[in-house]
């Protein structure tokens, strides 16, 4: 005799109307049952979905919610609350520039100035030919090789402004 | 903002036995072990600035305003968030506190509306009074510098103001809703400067997860969530305590009030059954007291197709006495009774009773707890000897397994439902028994350990199965039952559920639920510590309600839960009354207190305190009522505030057989469905404007407080009495504190209860006598009230009401949060914007095999009669099953059940009906007879056609 019978509710399907794609849900979904057993899976499936769709739409968290038995409120408290986590779809590519100390000490800072210049946006925000996106980070690990940058997840180092150009240039080339 | 007399302690009483010593600022103080510094002091008398606290949540630790010094300790810890050691030294008051105070009130300010003279809490408003007390005398930051005062106002709830621009993100409102609640509806989003409360995902709260129960707004320390009709009205100047007249939780509010006008319901933090909580109808579904609907004027008339005819009280009330006088007359004794409301105080219902007892002469008195919990009076007395649950609600705080059968907490008593989603939150095990999946199953931070989905009508088969496990494997409290039960009726229930027959494997085909989880799940339940049982109207209103009853008591008894805190058997009662109403005598063959008709010991006692001599024999039930007035037996009728077309089963027979009485008087406050059959329309009070009290589920009598003259003139024991008068028999209570010393002295589990008693202890669990003066939270130490507990063989027999080609669906029904019961109050206010009609639950399956889709006009046929609603399709419900809920009269929900009743009380069979749906165009035959009939007021479509038509 054991009280250890599989524990079996079966959870409703969910009822509200969705905006996303039967493949983007199937992502969320997929995302939610590989990770949910982990102890605070929250952040890692978080970070699944973005990493799979390039952001965590509005209705993903409905999903995850579900999923989590936790609030949408819950979910987006923490996905506002850090700012790598989109709620808008990104730009085709996505540039990180570290704006952490040892960099600023190599002239991350001219070059941030320079990058949102040139791009016409601030961060977090995306140009409007809708190619690039501009975020910060604070230190990719490079910091004898700053000012560094991440261009659509490739660790880029001594970006200077011509480098910046020619990066860019290069992904809005179409491949 | 503050309500306008409460003392806030700043983090929650810690009730732990060791007290530790300290000293603040200089004094000595003792505290109980894990208390904060900051509640220490305030108990003291020492208060320390706050902001972020408050006693109704844990302690957060974020405004750094209570920043103490502790001698040994570096730096300025919060006081909330410490907790008191012995031989600690809290300094809470020197310059170097005063000046970090200071600058964080600085910070505050300078980015807050400086509106305080038209600002809603001006006055009450925490920041202020923060401001005040420490000394802010600039602002040295300026105001020019980024702010959120252009922040734009959320006043999308139709009951409060969400204003961020007045927000200092104290995280107040946020974790009111996740720890009192438990809806997690709000956050703070973003992080920083940027830090902002949010409703789900940064929208309008009335799309969010916001169930509108109000403790944000209560929590919130300014004006940033606010009451609109405070916003409107300005603060009050006096309040009062009442006690809410929607459910059986019975909360404790502060209504207050400017003259003779409601301001707000705030919930009272000393209450006992709510602790400071409360649900979106106690709350803000009060502008029914106001409604222009409300009937003011008495009105007579000869015939129910004329027209109402505004009479004075005194013609009204000689009307229907002499009415009264002349069919007794005319048809005998027993040709007229009367209906009591579980909606009226008990002392209105005492009297009620006693008019029809004494003065009517004949025990034709029945309530509206024939149609809900009368199961539970019976199979309560039967087994335990006491007809009434036998916990308080705080005992599921103890509780390590809780089984909800045939109940639906978060939506029909809500606040009790967010204190057992707590207990849940602290790890209790959870074990659901509900045809369709409710909330409770699974809702952020709380999940069912097993959700069985039962088919309707086999709770008793269910309950059979799990006490065949118990059995069998040898899992009952043997010591327990030897020594607190009769063992020779336990011998024989255990022979019973021992069959085979009774097995989870052998019930499985009846029940629909898989055998292993029925396994699991009892032994669960037996195994898992303390054990408490809760079940509602979906055990209770079934052919077999007296049965599964019975069969919750066995459990409990089998397995020792009873007697103690944290186990027990808990009725959810529905209305606010519906134990007050029961105890005070409603039912045709009791006397107040259970006692039978035919104890002459009693009766000679009742007729000696009431002066007229009483009948011995039990009076009619509702539904024999309307039997005998089919019959021309049962001619009149005084309906003292229940709505029998809507609420009762099979409306169309409900309508004959009031149509077929010579006078049917009507006493509400509206005129309900049933008023369309009445002769004599005596306007009712609401309980805001009469004194009395409620007895709520937990047997907990708590004062009703009149907080304004009646509107139509008389409260309704002032009404009941003028016709006692009218009829000759003498009634001269001039107050309703003697009706019930009146009651005290006649009724044994009432004898220490007055209103001078409640006032002293703010509210009184009954039995409450000599032997137990301040009342009585557990039930059953040591004893049972019988001597020893009963164990009832509870045979399975299957509903008369089966499904075959013809009608190959059960209907069930029940309620949502948002609307209360048949409606009549919450209709009239702005609950409709969460539920405006009522719409029939179908499973995707079944909605697919018909074409049926979400929105969809689908026709429900029964064997009573058929009716129209719009389909919503969903998983809640399984494959065969419909569901729909009650609350407005044009749904037609009880055309279509049935007259199937429970064998020992006559409950209604209301929660399985077999029906058809079909997809249809248009709203039914139903609907259209109804509207004709309802929306002119001379009726001039005849009530027959309405009613008879099929």
């Amino acid at each position: 005799m054991s009280n250890q019978s599989p524990k079996r509710i079966i959870p409703i399907k969910l009822e509200r109307k969705t905006s996303l794609s039967a493949d983007d849900q199937k992502a969320v979904h997929d995302s939610c049952a590989r990770l949910k057993a982990l102890p605070g899976a929250l952040l890692p499936i978080l970070h699944d979905v973005q990493s799979a769709l390039g952001f965590v739409p509005k209705d993903a968290v409905v999903i995850i919610a579900h999923e989590l038995n936790l609030s949408r409120a819950e979910i987006h408290g923490v996905i506002s609350f850090y700012h790598y986590f989109r709620t808008e779809k990104p730009g085709r590519h996505v540039v990180q520039l570290c704006r952490a100390e040892a960099c600023q000490s190599v002239g991350a800072v001219a070059l941030e100035a320079y990058a949102k210049r040139t791009l016409g946006i601030d961060f977090h925000g995306t140009t409007a030919d809708g190619a690039v996106t501009l975020e910060a980070v604070y230190c990719l690990g490079n910091c004898a090789l700053g000012p560094s940058a991440m261009v659509d997840g490739r660790l880029q180092g001594r970006v200077s402004p011509e480098r910046f150009d020619a990066l860019i240039a290069a992904a809005r080339q179409p491949s | 903002m503050l309500s306008i007399v409460e003392q806030d302690f700043g983090t929650p009483r810690r009730a732990t036995a060791k007290r530790v010593t300290l000293t603040i600022d200089g004094v000595e103080v003792q505290a109980p072990e894990g208390t904060s510094i900051m509640r220490a002091a305030a108990e003291a008398g020492v208060k320390i600035p706050k902001l972020c606290a408050s006693e109704q949540l844990e302690a957060f630790g974020s405004c750094r305003l209570c920043l103490v010094q502790i001698e040994g300790m570096k730096g300025l810890p919060a006081s909330c968030t410490t907790p008191v050691a012995q031989g600690m030294k809290v300094t809470t008051q020197n310059p170097q506190i005063a000046d970090v105070r200071r600058g964080v009130m600085e910070l505050y300010i300078s980015d807050h509306p400086l509106d305080c003279l038209t600002c809603p809490a001006n006055g009450h408003c925490e920041l202020q009074d923060m401001a005040g007390v420490v000394g802010l005398r600039e602002v040295r930051y300026g105001y020019e510098g980024e702010n959120h005062l252009d922040a734009v106002k959320d006043e999308s709830n139709p009951y409060f103001t969400f204003d961020p621009s007045k927000c200092i993100v104290c995280s107040r409102c946020v974790r009111a809703c996740d720890e009192r609640q438990g809806t997690f509806a709000l956050t703070i989003q973003g992080r920083g400067f940027e830090s902002t409360v949010a409703a789900s995902q940064d929208e309008p709260f009335m799309d969010s997860e916001c169930v509108s129960c109000g403790a944000c707004v209560q929590a919130c320390p300014t004006a940033t969530l606010s009451e609109k009709t405070l916003i409107e009205k300005g603060q009050a100047e006096h309040s009062t305590i009442t006690t809410c007249a929607y459910c059986g939780v019975g909360c404790s509010f502060r209504a207050e009030m400017k003259g003779e006008e409601l301001v707000r319901m705030v919930p009272d933090m000393n209450g006992m059954a709510n602790h400071g909580h409360s649900c979106v109808k106690g709350r803000f579904a009060i502008g029914y007291t106001t409604h222009p609907d409300r009937v003011l004027k008495p009105a007579i008339r000869a015939k129910i197709s004329d027209p109402w005819r505004e009479v004075s009280w005194d013609e009204a009330i000689s009307y229907a006495a002499s009415e009264l006088k002349r069919i007794q007359a005319k048809y005998g004794r027993e040709s007229i009774g009367g209906v009591t409301s579980s909606r009226c105080t008990n002392e209105e219902v005492y009297i009620v009773q006693k008019l029809i007892r004494a003065g009517f002469g004949n025990n034709n008195v029945d309530t509206c707890a024939r149609v809900c919990h009368s199961p539970t009076g019976y199979g309560l007395k039967v087994t335990l000897g006491e007809s009434a649950g036998t916990q308080n609600f705080d005992s599921v705080m103890k509780s390590d397994v809780i089984f909800v059968i045939g109940a639906n907490p978060t939506d029909g008593h809500p606040v009790f439902a967010s204190q057992m989603k707590q207990r849940l939150r602290q790890g209790a095990k959870l074990i659901v028994a509900d045809p369709r999946t409710i909330d409770l199953v699974r809702s952020p931070h709380i999940e069912a350990a097993y959700h069985l989905k039962l088919r309707p009508g086999t709770n008793v088969a269910l309950l059979n199965s799990i006490a065949h496990v118990i059995v069998s494997e040898a899992l009952v409290k043997e010591d327990f039952v030897r020594e607190r039960c009769e063992v020779p009726a336990f011998e024989k229930w255990r022979t019973f559920v021992a069959a085979p027959g009774n097995s989870p494997e052998a019930m499985e085909s009846v029940t629909g639920v898989p055998a292993a989880e029925v396994r699991a799940a009892a032994r669960l339940f037996a195994t898992g510590g303390n054990g408490a049982i809760y079940y509602g109207l979906g055990v209770t209103e079934h052919a077999q309600g007296s049965t599964a009853v019975l069969g919750i008591a066995n459990l409990a008894m089998a397995t020792g839960n009873i007697g103690r805190e944290g186990v027990g058997v808990n009725p959810m009662r529905g209305q606010n009354n519906v134990q007050g109403s029961c105890d005070m005598g409603s039912m045709p063959h009791e006397f107040p207190g259970y006692r039978h008709v035919s104890d002459t010991v009693v009766r000679e006692m009742f007729e000696t305190a009431w002066g007229a001599p009483l009948s011995k024999e039990p009076g009619l039930r509702i539904p024999n009522m309307f039997e005998a007035a089919l019959a021309q037996e049962f001619m009149g009728v005084y309906i003292n505030g229940e709505d029998l077309v809507q609420s009762d089963p099979n409306t169309q027979h409900v309508a004959a057989a009031l149509m077929s009485m010579e006078c049917v008087i009507v006493q509400d406050i509206f005129l309900n469905e049933t008023a369309k059959f009445a002769h004599v329309l005596l306007p009712g009070s609401t309980f805001l404007e009469k004194d009395g009290t409620f007895t709520n589920a937990e047997r907990r009598i708590s004062r009703v407080r009149k907080v304004m003259q009646p509107k139509a003139g008389f409260a309704d024991w002032e009404v009941t009495q003028k016709l006692a008068n009218a009829m000759g028999y003498p009634m001269n209570y001039r107050d309703p504190s003697e009706i019930m010393d009146e009651i005290a002295r006649t009724t044994p589990t009432f004898t220490g209860v007055s209103f001078d008693r409640i006032d002293e202890l703010g509210s009184i669990q009954w039995p409450c006598n000599e032997a137990a003066p301040t009342g009585t939270p557990t039930m059953h130490i040591g004893e049972f009230v019988r001597g020893k507990g009963k164990f009832m063989v509870t045979e399975f027999v299957a509903s008369a009401e089966k499904v075959n080609a013809r009608y190959p669906l059960i209907l069930t029904t029940g309620r949502i949060l948002s609307q209360y019961n048949v409606g009549a109050q919450t209709r009239r206010t702005e609950n409709n914007q969460w539920h405006s009609e009522d719409r029939l639950e179908i499973h995707p399956h079944d909605a697919d095999e018909r074409s049926i889709k979400e929105g969809d006009w689908v026709g429900i046929v029964s064997r009573a009669g058929e009716t129209v609603l719009r389909a919503r399709v969903t998983e809640r419900v399984q494959p065969g099953v419909v569901y729909t809920t009650f609350h407005f009269p044009e749904s037609g929900a009880n055309v279509i059940t049935t007259d199937n009743s429970d064998w020992a009380t006559n409950c209604p069979e209301y929660k399985v009906t077999a029906v058809q749906a079909t997809r249809v165009s248009q709203p039914g035959q139903w609907q259209k007879r109804f509207r004709a009939f309802s929306e002119v007021p001379e009726n001039p479509v005849p009530a027959a056609e309405v009613f008879n038509a099929k």
